[in-house]
């Protein structure tokens, strides 16, 4: 009994700064946030006025945030698409593959994420520069004639940011995956090639289901880490007013001096994030298979 | 054993409130500045927050040389806070409650934090400060601030004739182009807008675009030269007061019309290149003979000196040109300011610091870094030839334009004057957005603007 209690005392001990530290600097916080969007305010005027549910009722009816939520939710599916097809690939491919330098494609595609934005923003702005820049003149070499294509201007700036944002997630997924992939023994796919099934089959019919927990986990990350990357791209890469994204829109809202509005906007973002996320879960949910 | 859990919660719980930093007891800030009558005390010290710009670039010890200069007249010590991104240094803590004592920021920036301490009336009254003589000299401070400074609405942001931002450093914008090669091609530089569109098409034969610009934002300048050019300073007054029906008269037109062919005008690469990310490259355009003209102001030599230049470049700049032969001419003025929120803790020192920013003894040292102040004599003081030339601007017929959009209570859905009026700018060029959307976007907003006026 005595025992007992020590442990429990030294358990407590041991989650209590965790639970403070997460209690201020994250639950309360968010509880503000709910508070503060039924209020307006300036972002440092001392005086708030209750509103109730008004900034809400504006924003579902603000065109400027129904465009910029329409290109989260296209920024989240087509990101996510994109790079788990790649990022599976490539795992997939180094691990099961004998490729000369291995670690070295390792390296290359994890380097990318371990970039800051600003320098990513810079090495795109090289790319897509219309004049002289990286993409347009390779365009020009193989098309025989002076490409000039704005990738920064309506409407490719969205297929430019898709394009940075794809670049900047693959190596840290495929890393994921090729752990997780690297542990399914081999014998499974000896016995599978005796049973006659190719590379492909192997890869759908064994690698994916016996990654399926990993793939699960990592989607949920996955979404609610590009809707905060997207404000990052877009606010680094692309003109003002140009496209925005759900977080850009809230930003700019507390920069124009609606904080009131702006928390609104992201009581909004949160609770379609969160749902965003369970429901992807519901809809991923496989019996595990193990090994 | 509960009291010694007890207690390790509680000094855990005081460890991460201290790792939250600078968290001061909250004490109420003095109500407004006015009442903090107590005189500063001998080697009392105030806190300015500044932000860095050009100017620091070119003289990094500006302000500490300031400082110094201020302790020396008047006792007072002087603590700088300086960062190109002042707004998230000091935001935070001003969040918090906790002011510095002067603050040098212009309105225009992307966060608009001078825009938002104004809209909230969070600044303090700066009369008394224009009363005062400026330490180590005889003159009162409005004698010596130049003519026109003081009545604008920026300066004097709830039209009650009182003055709650201070103007700083000024810089004449207008167009910039490459004097090198309009002496190389014979071109005349156009006085008027006829003279602009004939030049456009001549430039267009060379392969050069007649127009650029670094982001949507460098039109506000170019907007309010063109409106004062176009309808004189008592279109601009009303327009900038968001007057009803201001926006259907011919003279709004003409400045819509001017803008709309000018985007056809204009360098197509310049919308993809126009944000924070790439403006330097549009600006590039004018140093490679891409382009001719470009809306900027003075800082723009000291900006690109160390760009490839086109052989025989030289920077050139000219007003906007006028509508008919022989019209009004004009040049914005564009200008900086600064202020003291009414939280400020040492008010008193913090009005003595900026009286002393408009004294000779200032003004040399801003002048190292190429700053000039609003002050009489203030452009002799300066030695760059290039903003010397730039600076006389004023001289040759070209009257300063001065003002700004009139502040309005910021309401949810209404954009703010850059995304109104300005960024679908980017939109005219690239063809997305015809006149006729961006003319009805700017009228649909503007009632509401002028509804919710300060």
């Amino acid at each position: 009994m005595e025992k007992r209690k020590g442990q429990g005392l030294f358990i407590t001990l041991c989650v209590a700064p965790a639970v403070i530290l997460f209690t201020i600097f994250m639950i309360v916080p968010t509880l503000n946030v709910f508070r503060m969007s039924l209020f307006e305010r300036g972002a440092y005027s001392p005086t708030e006025t209750f509103v109730g549910f008004n900034n809400f009722k504006i924003l579902f009816s603000d065109p400027k945030f129904i465009a910029s939520m329409q290109n989260t939710i296209l920024l989240i599916v087509v990101v996510t698409v994109v790079t788990f097809a790649f990022a599976l690939t490539f795992a997939a491919i180094l691990t099961k593959e004998k490729i000369k330098g291995q670690n070295f494609f390792r390296v290359i595609f994890y380097i990318p994420n371990i970039l800051s934005i600003v320098v990513i923003a810079g090495i795109f702005s090289a790319i897509y520069k219309p004049e002289n820049g990286m993409l347009n003149s390779i365009l020009s070499m193989f098309s025989g004639k002076t490409v000039m294509l704005l990738w920064k201007d309506q409407p490719l700036v969205v297929i430019s940011v898709i394009i940075a944002m794809v670049w900047q997630a693959i190596g840290y997924y495929m890393v994921m995956y090729m752990a997780s992939m690297s542990s399914v023994p081999l014998s499974l796919y000896e016995s599978a090639s005796l049973d006659g099934a190719g590379r492909i089959t192997q890869f759908f019919q064994l690698t994916i289901p016996l990654v399926w927990t990993n793939i699960r986990t990592t989607l949920t990350f996955f979404i609610i880490s590009t809707i905060n990357m997207a404000f990052l791209f877009v606010k680094s890469m692309v003109a003002k007013g140009m496209m925005d994204v759900g977080l850009s829109f809230m930003y700019n809202q507390k920069d124009a001096g609606l904080y009131g509005y702006s928390m609104a906007a992201g009581v909004i973002i949160f609770l379609f994030s969160f749902l965003l996320s369970a429901f992807v879960n519901r809809a991923t949910k496989r019996e595990p298979l193990e090994f | 054993m509960k009291k010694f859990l007890a207690l390790i919660l509680a000094l855990s719980m005081v460890f991460a409130l201290a790792a939250c930093g600078e968290s001061k007891a909250p004490e109420q800030p003095a109500e407004t500045p006015a009442d903090a009558a107590e005189t500063p005390a001998e080697g009392g010290t105030i806190q300015v927050a500044a932000v860095s710009t050009a100017f620091t670039d070119a003289y990094p010890e500006m302000w500490a040389e300031i400082g110094a200069a201020f302790e020396a007249q008047t006792g007072i010590k002087v603590e700088f806070i300086e960062d190109k991104n002042l707004e998230d240094v000091i935001g935070p803590s001003m969040q918090g409650g906790e002011y510095p004592d002067v603050v040098y920021l212009p309105v225009g920036r992307p966060a608009g934090l001078t825009e938002q301490f104004v809209k909230d009336k969070l600044v303090a009254d700066l009369s008394d400060v224009l009363e005062m003589t400026v330490p180590g000299e005889t003159v009162k401070v409005s004698e010596k601030i130049s003519d026109g400074f003081l009545d604008t609405s920026i300066t004097n942001p709830y039209a009650d004739g009182k003055t709650y931002l201070a103007p700083m450093f000024y810089d004449p914008c207008g167009l910039f182009y490459n004097a090198g090669l309009f002496e190389e091609k014979g071109w005349e530089v156009p006085t008027t807008w006829d003279q602009m569109w004939e030049l456009g098409d001549k430039a267009k034969e060379e392969g050069i675009s007649l127009f650029t610009y670094p982001t949507t934002g460098y039109f506000d300048a170019f907007l309010y030269g063109l409106m004062y050019t176009v309808g004189g300073p008592e279109f601009f007054e009303k327009a900038t007061h968001y007057e009803e029906g201001i926006w259907d008269t011919p003279e709004a037109k003409t400045c819509f019309d001017i803008i709309g062919k000018l985007a056809t005008y204009t360098n197509p690469v310049t919308p993809a290149q126009a944000n924070d990310q790439d403006f330097k490259q549009n600006q590039q355009l004018i140093l490679d003979n891409k382009a001719l003209f470009m809306p900027n102001g003075s800082w723009i030599a000291g900006e690109m000196a160390d760009s490839p230049k086109a052989d025989g470049f030289k920077w050139g700049m000219t007003a906007i040109p006028a509508v008919k032969d022989g019209g009004d001419r004009y040049s914005f003025c564009w200008f900086q300011q600064c202020w003291i929120p009414s939280g400020a803790e040492n008010a008193d020192g913090a009005k003595q610091f900026i009286a002393f920013l408009y004294s000779d003894k200032a003004q040399e040292i801003f002048a190292k870094g190429g700053a000039v102040q609003p002050i009489t004599g203030a452009a002799d003081t300066i030695s760059d030839a290039e903003k010397k030339e730039f600076l006389a601007i004023y001289d040759n017929n070209v009257k300063p334009a001065m003002g700004g959009f009139a502040s309005y209570k910021a309401v949810a859905g209404l954009g703010s004057v850059r995304e109104v009026f300005l960024d679908p700018v980017n939109g005219l060029v690239s063809g997305n957005v015809t006149v006729e959307e961006w003319v009805n976007g700017i009228k649909e907003a503007s009632s509401q603007m002028l509804a919710n006026l300060q």
